[in-house]
């Protein structure tokens, strides 16, 4: 049974080396992918939840219009949060591996050396 | 009103403590440092900690508490699952990863990380314990409005005892098993509630042939009060300009608070990468996604099937229609296990919060402030978490106590206005916002804590109301029950201000380390091989 404490102030690189990664090409680059989806995507999911609580809150009538039998458009209107709640998730992820896990695998490994 | 049968409750409810703790022994063995103590060894799997996420966030709230509220108030108690659900994203896509390569313990890791340690630490030590307790007292007096429904004890002697045991035995659960164990708990724990659910979702519809539509019409036929009224939005909330108001700054606590609860923020730090976070938060969204698409079914259901009137008779009230729904259902035996799987479920949401509390504790103020983060040994860090531990569960025992009666559903409300503002807008500037400083991360936990505080205690949920905490008195200077909508702004202008006044800079090596380890993993905590 082996544990080890990583502290990793004391084993990792020198604070050059952070500074030197942050300016580098591959960092601002893996940093704008990053970016570049979740700022966007927040800022649309925060708007469209907000349309919802609004529409929820204060236009009772266009929410209580019934659609399908007693299903009504305030029905519906929530059930499309969780989907778009659930399609957000699956595209996320489907960007994470395939734009930023590469990029930032490969930083790490020159950060951390040539140990593996 | 027929209950079912104590007995019968008591002992399946025995069954599941006497399993449990089999597990958190049994996962103990091989607790030995403070790595393992309070994060696990790190080792946990990204769908194993999605599971534990889901049963650390679904807590008696969601289900008693969403559940009864559909059932009496309809659309209305929908919109909470929303919020509580849509809240995910943002710990998704900018907490989640992030945190996870920063930090090692706590929040407080990530938001002191380029700080001056001291302070910061302090200060979210401080904001940790607030919506801590906040979230404890919820479920403690959730406990008790439970074990006055499933054991018909009224008397609030009695169910003082009843919660005093459940907090026991939480405290045991974290003594022995640590964050390993605990995490154990909540796996299992989510297991029983989902599947609980579903199995009773299923027997709804099946009782109306598989279709919505039927279950909301028969929920409309027997609620003769509201009527149609209980199919769109407005029943609760929808009485004049102020409950809309009060309504809206509900819907921003919700939405802005998970990703600030530091319960649920500490189980990124169980798995070994910022991927297995990521995979454990995709797994906690669809988990609680689907769940709650389950009390949607069962809150219409218990209003079609046992109907408001007797739901308020209750003892536990609007808490009390789940239970009830499976009564109807499934008779004294189906009540006995989803009353169990609603123990578990209080008993699981405790223990994760006081481990929470008590890291935070051990971690942040007694190894990094108390003794300058010189531990000269890790062991007393652990020996510090579990004394806190005891220390915490004495006092949510004596908080539920006194708590016993309030509505959870809204106490957790209270917890997320508290995790949305002093919180989360610290730790999106400290991820994303290069000039912020000491200063500014003060004056955003501190400054938000004070103003949501300061507003509940000045709210109509406090004094004021027949409704509130203190009928008889009146300092209700606040027109609303959640401060959201006030605190949250304050707060993020708070962060900001402090740290533009400020003429201290932020430290740019830090920073650049903090940047680079975030987005890369470079130099986060390894998993622990044993």
């Amino acid at each position: 049974m082996s544990t080890v404490e990583h502290t990793p102030s004391e084993s990792g690189p020198d604070a050059q080396k952070w500074v030197d990664v942050q300016a580098s090409e591959d960092f601002a680059q893996l940093k704008h992918r990053l970016r570049k989806f979740v700022f966007p995507v927040s800022g649309l999911f925060l708007a469209w939840y907000l349309l919802y609580v609004l529409l929820a809150d204060y236009a009772h009538g266009f929410m209580s219009t019934k659609v399908i039998g007693n299903i009504n458009v305030g029905l519906i209107f929530g059930l499309l949060q969780f989907v778009s709640t659930f399609v957000i998730t699956t595209l996320y992820v489907r960007h994470a591996n395939k734009h930023l896990d590469p990029l930032a695998e490969k930083l790490r490994g020159e950060i951390e050396g040539d140990g593996k | 009103m027929n209950n079912g049968s104590p007995i019968l409750n008591i002992s399946i409810f025995g069954v599941f403590v006497l399993v449990t703790l089999f597990v958190v022994i049994r996962a103990s063995r091989n607790t030995k440092t403070a790595a393992d103590y309070l994060a696990a060894g790190r080792a946990f799997t990204g769908p194993q900690n999605g599971v534990a996420i889901a049963g650390d966030y679904l807590s008696a709230a969601s289900f008693l508490g969403i559940a009864g509220a559909i059932a009496l108030n309809g659309y209305d108690g929908f919109l909470y699952s929303i919020g509580f659900l849509v809240a995910w994203l943002i710990a998704l896509l900018l907490v989640a990863e992030l945190l996870r390569n920063t930090g090692k313990y706590t929040m407080g890791d990530v938001l002191s990380f380029r700080m001056r340690q001291r302070p910061v630490r302090a200060a979210a030590a401080t904001s940790t314990m607030a919506v801590s307790f906040f979230y404890l007292l919820a479920q403690m007096a959730g406990a008790g409005g439970l074990v006055a429904l499933l054991l018909g004890i009224t008397g609030t002697g009695g169910q003082a005892l009843v919660i005093a045991v459940v907090g026991a035995l939480m405290i045991a659960y974290v003594l022995i098993g640590g964050m390993k164990g605990t995490t154990w708990v909540q796996i299992i724990k989510a297991v029983l509630l989902i599947a609980g659910a579903g199995i009773m979702t299923l027997w709804v519809l099946g009782k109306y042939g598989f279709n919505l539509s039927s279950v909301l019409g028969a929920a409309v036929d027997n609620a003769p009060k509201a009527g149609e009224k209980l199919l769109g939005p407005g029943l609760a909330y929808g009485k004049n300009g102020t409950t809309k108001l009060d309504f809206l700054s509900l819907a921003l606590a919700l939405v802005l608070g998970t990703a600030g609860l530091p319960h649920i923020l500490m189980r990124f730090y169980t798995v070994p990468t910022a991927k297995e976070a990521r995979r454990s938060v995709v797994w906690a969204i669809w988990l609680i996604g689907i769940f709650y698409l389950f009390t949607l079914v069962l809150g219409y259901g218990a209003g079609a099937l046992v109907g408001p009137d007797k739901i308020n008779a209750a003892p536990g009230k609007a808490n009390s229609a789940a239970p009830l729904l499976a009564l109807e259902l499934g008779g004294p035996i189906l009540l006995g296990l989803i009353a169990a799987v609603a123990f578990a479920t209080i008993l699981a949401v405790v223990a994760g919060l006081t481990i929470t509390a008590s890291a935070s504790f051990a971690h942040d103020i007694y190894a990094n402030i108390i003794k300058k983060g010189q531990a000269e040994d890790k062991d007393s860090e652990v020996k510090v978490a579990r004394l806190t531990a005891i220390v915490i569960g004495i006092v949510s025992i004596v908080g539920g106590i006194i708590a016993n009666g309030q509505n959870i559903a809204f106490l957790v409300a209270l917890a997320f206005a508290v995790a949305a503002s002093a919180n989360l807008p610290t730790i999106l500037y400290s991820l994303f916002w290069k000039r912020f400083n000491t200063s500014g991360a003060l004056w955003s936990i501190y400054g938000g804590l004070i103003v949501t505080i300061t507003l509940i205690v000045l709210s109509p949920a406090v004094s004021g109301q027949p409704t509130s905490m203190f009928k008889n008195a009146d300092f209700a200077l606040f027109p609303l029950s959640n401060p959201g909508i006030v605190s949250i702004p304050v707060a993020f202008l708070l962060g900001y201000v402090g740290t533009i006044l400020s003429k201290e800079k932020a430290d740019p090596i830090k920073q650049a380390e903090m940047e680079v380890r975030s987005l890369t993993g470079a130099g986060a905590e390894k998993a622990i091989a044993h």
